[in-house]
C-alpha cells in the first residue's frame, strides 16, 4: 500500500517547529561570528562610553589581500584608549550587509560603521545612513554625491605611485625584459595599478613590453594560477597582480621560480625567494585619523571631518612592502629615492605626453595631473607598452 | 632555445599543461557522480563535498606539520586521506537523507551544497593564511627536455594518475564484475534487482558514500596541488560543472575522463591566448566551459527522447 500523499497535521506542525528552532539558532550562530574586541584601559576610561566602531569585510580577514588590508587597519585603532571595535567578515554585497550594519547600530551600538567593500555603498550604506542619521558611515571610495545622505564620509588610497615604484624595481630585477600582470577586471583602479606599473618600468627601459591577463572576476583562484603559468609559459619574469587575493599569483610565481610584486599587504611570507615589494595600503593612518577627529567630537555631517579624504605615499595611506632578497641594493636605494621625489611633488607620474597602447595621446604634453584628479578616475584605456585590451 | 620566447607554441602548450594540471577535480568528482548515478541516485551536493576536501586537506596537512610534529613528506598525504574521509561524511549524510520517503535527492543535493560549503568555510577559517605543504608531482618534464617550460608543463601530480587509472578501472568493475552488475540493476531497475535478492538502499548508500570519497579526493587536490591554497572560493562551481560532466559523458566513466580532460583545458583557454596578445573578447573565452555545460544541458534535457546510457531509475523518487 503506498501512504496517502497527505502529510498528516502533525508532521506540518512538527516541521513548522523545527523550521522555527533552526532559524532561531542559527541567527544565533550568524550572531556569533562576529566578534568584538574592547580596547583601552578600562580603569580610567570606563566613565566615558567608548567610541564603538563597526567594520565590515566582504571575505575572510586575513586572504592575503584586500579584506586583509583592511583588517590590519581596524587592528591599529583597537589599541587606542576609548575605542570598542565590532567586526564581522565574510558578509556577501547582498542585502546582509544591511541586516549586519543594522544590528551593529541596534544591538552593538555602533555610532561609526565601516563598510569596506567597494559593492556595499549602492543602495545598502545609502539606505541604512538615512535610516540612521546619527550615525555616521565611512566607505571605501569616492562614490558620494551631492544628494546623498551627508552622514556618508569617503576614503580612498591611490595605489598608482606605489605601483609606478614597483615598476620601476620590477625593470631593473627583470632578466628577460618580459614583464605580466595579472588582473581581475578592466575598470579603473585596475586600469591605473596596470599604467602606473608600466610607466615606472618604462621610465627604466622605453622599450619594454608588459603583456596583461584579465581573469574576469575578483576572485577564481584556478584561472589566476593559469594565468600566471601563461605568462611564465612566455617568459614573463616579473608579474604584478590585482586580484582580491593575491595569494595564489604569488604562489604559483615562486613556484615556477619567477618574481612577483605584490598589492593590498605585505606578501613576502608567501614567496620568500621571489617577491620583490608590494603596494601595499595603510588604512591604518586613514582610520587613527579618523578617530582623533571623531574623539573631539567631530562629525562628517556638519563637515567637521571631510567629505572626502584621499590620499597616496606621501599621506602614507599607502606604503611599499618591503623588499624581497632579489632586490639589489642600488635598486632599493632607486627606489627610496623615487619614493621621496613622489612624496616632495618633484616627481608627477602622470605628466605628459602619455599614449594608450593604440598610439593615441591620452595626456598631452605639458599637461600633469595629481593623483587625486578627477580626471583620473575616467582611465580606461592602457598605457603604451601592455599588451592587452580593455573589452 | 630554451631562452627563447615560445610565442604561438605557448597556446597549445599551455592548453595542455592546463589539462595536465586542472582537469583532475573534475575527473574525481565525475567519477565519484557517475558511480553514484549508475545505483540510480543524483548527489548535486559533489560541491559542497568538493570544498570540505579542500578545506580538510589543507587543514590536515598544516596541523600535520605545524602541530603534530609530521614530516611534510607525510602529512599532505593524511590530508588527502582525511579529505577522502570527510567526503564520506557528507556522503553518509546525503545517502541516509535522501533515501527517506518521498524526499528529492536533487533538493538534497541543493541543501548539501549550501550546508558543504557552510561547514568548509566556518571550519576553514583559521587555514586561510598560513601555508600547508603539498604534495610532490612526478617531474616527467626533466626526463624528455631541457626546456623550463616544457618541465613545469609535464609536472604530473600522482593523484592525477591515480584519477587517469580509476576511469578503465571502474568501466571495467561496471561490466565485469558481480558488484558491479548489482550497481546497474539497482540503478536500472530497483524491482528487478530487489527480485534477484540486492538492497537497493544499501548499494544506493555504498554507491554515494563512495562517490563522496573520490569527490574529497578532488578536493584535495584544488588544495594541495593546483592551485594549492585554501580560499573560499577555490572550486568556482568546479564540482557542479563535473556533475554535468557525467551527463556529457553518457554515465561512461572512459568518456568522463575525456570530458574532464576537455573542461581540464578549457580553462586554460582565455589565459593562454590573452598571454600571446588575443586579447579581444576573453571574457568569452572565459566563458568557454560554461557554456559548454549550458549547451550539454540544454541538448540533453529534451522531454521527448531518453538518453541511451541514462540509468532507468535514476532520480526516481522514493515511494
Amino acid at each position: 500500500m503506498r501512504p496517502s500523499l497527505l502529510i498528516p497535521r502533525r508532521q506540518v506542525l512538527r516541521g513548522l517547529l523545527a523550521t522555527a528552532a533552526f532559524a532561531a539558532t542559527s541567527s544565533k550562530l550568524v550572531g556569533c561570528s562576529s566578534t568584538s574586541t574592547e580596547a583601552g584601559s578600562s580603569g580610567s576610561a570606563s566613565d566615558a562610553k567608548p567610541l564603538v566602531i563597526g567594520f565590515i569585510y566582504v571575505g575572510a580577514k586575513d586572504d592575503y589581500g584586500w579584506n586583509q588590508a583592511h583588517a590590519l587597519g581596524a587592528q591599529a585603532i583597537a589599541s587606542l584608549s576609548g575605542i570598542k571595535l565590532v567586526e564581522q567578515a565574510s558578509v556577501p554585497e547582498t542585502k546582509e550587509v544591511q541586516e549586519v550594519m543594522q544590528s551593529m547600530i541596534e544591538q552593538d551600538g555602533a555610532s561609526i560603521i565601516f563598510p569596506t567593500s567597494f559593492g556595499y555603498f549602492n543602495p545598502h550604506v545609502i539606505e541604512i545612513a538615512k535610516q540612521y542619521p546619527d550615525v555616521q558611515f565611512f566607505h571605501c571610495s569616492t562614490l558620494w554625491q551631492e544628494g546623498m545622505p551627508t552622514n556618508i564620509g569617503n576614503y580612498y588610497a591611490d595605489t598608482d605611485e606605489g605601483q609606478y615604484v614597483a615598476g620601476r624595481i620590477a625593470a631593473q630585477t627583470t632578466k628577460t625584459g618580459k614583464l605580466g600582470f595579472v588582473a581581475a577586471k578592466p575598470v579603473n583602479p585596475v586600469l591605473r595599478n596596470i599604467n602606473g606599473f608600466i610607466m615606472g618600468a618604462r621610465s627604466i627601459k622605453p622599450d619594454i613590453e608588459m603583456k596583461v591577463i584579465f581573469t574576469g572576476d575578483w576572485n577564481v583562484p584556478v584561472k589566476e594560477a593559469e594565468a600566471t603559468n601563461s605568462l611564465a609559459d612566455q617568459q614573463v619574469d616579473v608579474v604584478g597582480v590585482h586580484v582580491d587575493s593575491p595569494k595564489v599569483v604569488i604562489e604559483t610565481a615562486e613556484k615556477r621560480g619567477i618574481f612577483s610584486s605584490g598589492y593590498h599587504t605585505d606578501q613576502l611570507a608567501l614567496a620568500p625567494k621571489g617577491y620583490l615589494t608590494g603596494t601595499a595600503f595603510h588604512w591604518g593612518q586613514i582610520y587613527k585619523e579618523y578617530v582623533e577627529g571623531l574623539q573631539a567630537g567631530k562629525k562628517v555631517t556638519d563637515g567637521g571631518i571631510p567629505r572626502f579624504i584621499q590620499g597616496s605615499l606621501k599621506e602614507k595611506y599607502v606604503q611599499m612592502a618591503p623588499f624581497g632578497p632579489a632586490v639589489a641594493d642600488a635598486v632599493k636605494q632607486d627606489a627610496t629615492k623615487t619614493e621621496n621625489q613622489i612624496a616632495d611633488g618633484t616627481l608627477m607620474i602622470y605628466t605628459g605626453e602619455i599614449k594608450d597602447n593604440g598610439g593615441k595621446v591620452r595626456i598631452p604634453k605639458g599637461t600633469a595631473y595629481k593623483l587625486t584628479d578627477p580626471a583620473l578616475d575616467k582611465i580606461d584605456w592602457l598605457a603604451d607598452g601592455v599588451q592587452g585590451s580593455v573589452s | 632555445m630554451a631562452t627563447e620566447a615560445i610565442g604561438w607554441l605557448g597556446v597549445p602548450l599551455g592548453i595542455l599543461a592546463g589539462t595536465l594540471r586542472g582537469s583532475a577535480p573534475f575527473l574525481f568528482v565525475s567519477l565519484g557522480e557517475c558511480l553514484t548515478e549508475k545505483s540510480g541516485k543524483i548527489n548535486l551536493g559533489l560541491e559542497g563535498t568538493l570544498l570540505m576536501g579542500a578545506m580538510s586537506a589543507y587543514a590536515i596537512s598544516y596541523l600535520g606539520v605545524s602541530q603534530w610534529n609530521m614530516s611534510p613528506a607525510i602529512s599532505p598525504w593524511i590530508g588527502v586521506l582525511v579529505a577522502g574521509l570527510a567526503g564520506m561524511g557528507m556522503g553518509l549524510i546525503h545517502a541516509w537523507l535522501s533515501q527517506q520517503p518521498r524526499v528529492n535527492d536533487i533538493a538534497v543535493g541543493i541543501a548539501m551544497i549550501i550546508f558543504g560549503s557552510g561547514l568548509a568555510f566556518f571550519l576553514g577559517k583559521p587555514f586561510i593564511q598560513p601555508q600547508a605543504p603539498q604534495l610532490p608531482s612526478f617531474e616527467l618534464g626533466k626526463l624528455l627536455s631541457s626546456s623550463p617550460i616544457v618541465q613545469s608543463a609535464l609536472q604530473i601530480s600522482p593523484l592525477f594518475i591515480l584519477g587517469v587509472l580509476l576511469a578503465p578501472a571502474m568501466n571495467w568493475f561496471f561490466k565485469s564484475t558481480r558488484p558491479g552488475l548489482f550497481i546497474r540493476a539497482v540503478g536500472d531497475s530497483p524491482d528487478a534487482a530487489l527480485a534477484m535478492g540486492v538492497s537497493v538502499k544499501k548499494v544506493r548508500m555504498l554507491c554515494i558514500i563512495a562517490g563522496s570519497f573520490l569527490a574529497g579526493i578532488g578536493g584535495a587536490y584544488l588544495s594541495l596541488v593546483y592551485p594549492g591554497s585554501w580560499t573560499e572560493r577555490i572550486s568556482s562551481g568546479q564540482g557542479l560543472m563535473a556533475v554535468a560532466l557525467v551527463i556529457f559523458a553518457r554515465w561512461n566513466p572512459i568518456q568522463c575522463l575525456w570530458a574532464s580532460l576537455f573542461f581540464g583545458g578549457a580553462q586554460a583557454i582565455g589565459p593562454a591566448l590573452q598571454a600571446v596578445g588575443i586579447d579581444k573578447g576573453y571574457y568569452l573565452f572565459n566563458a568557454a566551459p560554461y557554456v559548454l555545460t549550458l549547451l550539454i544541458m540544454i541538448l540533453t534535457c529534451s522531454p521527448k527522447k531518453t538518453l541511451s546510457g541514462a540509468p532507468g531509475a535514476l532520480g526516481s523518487i522514493n515511494g
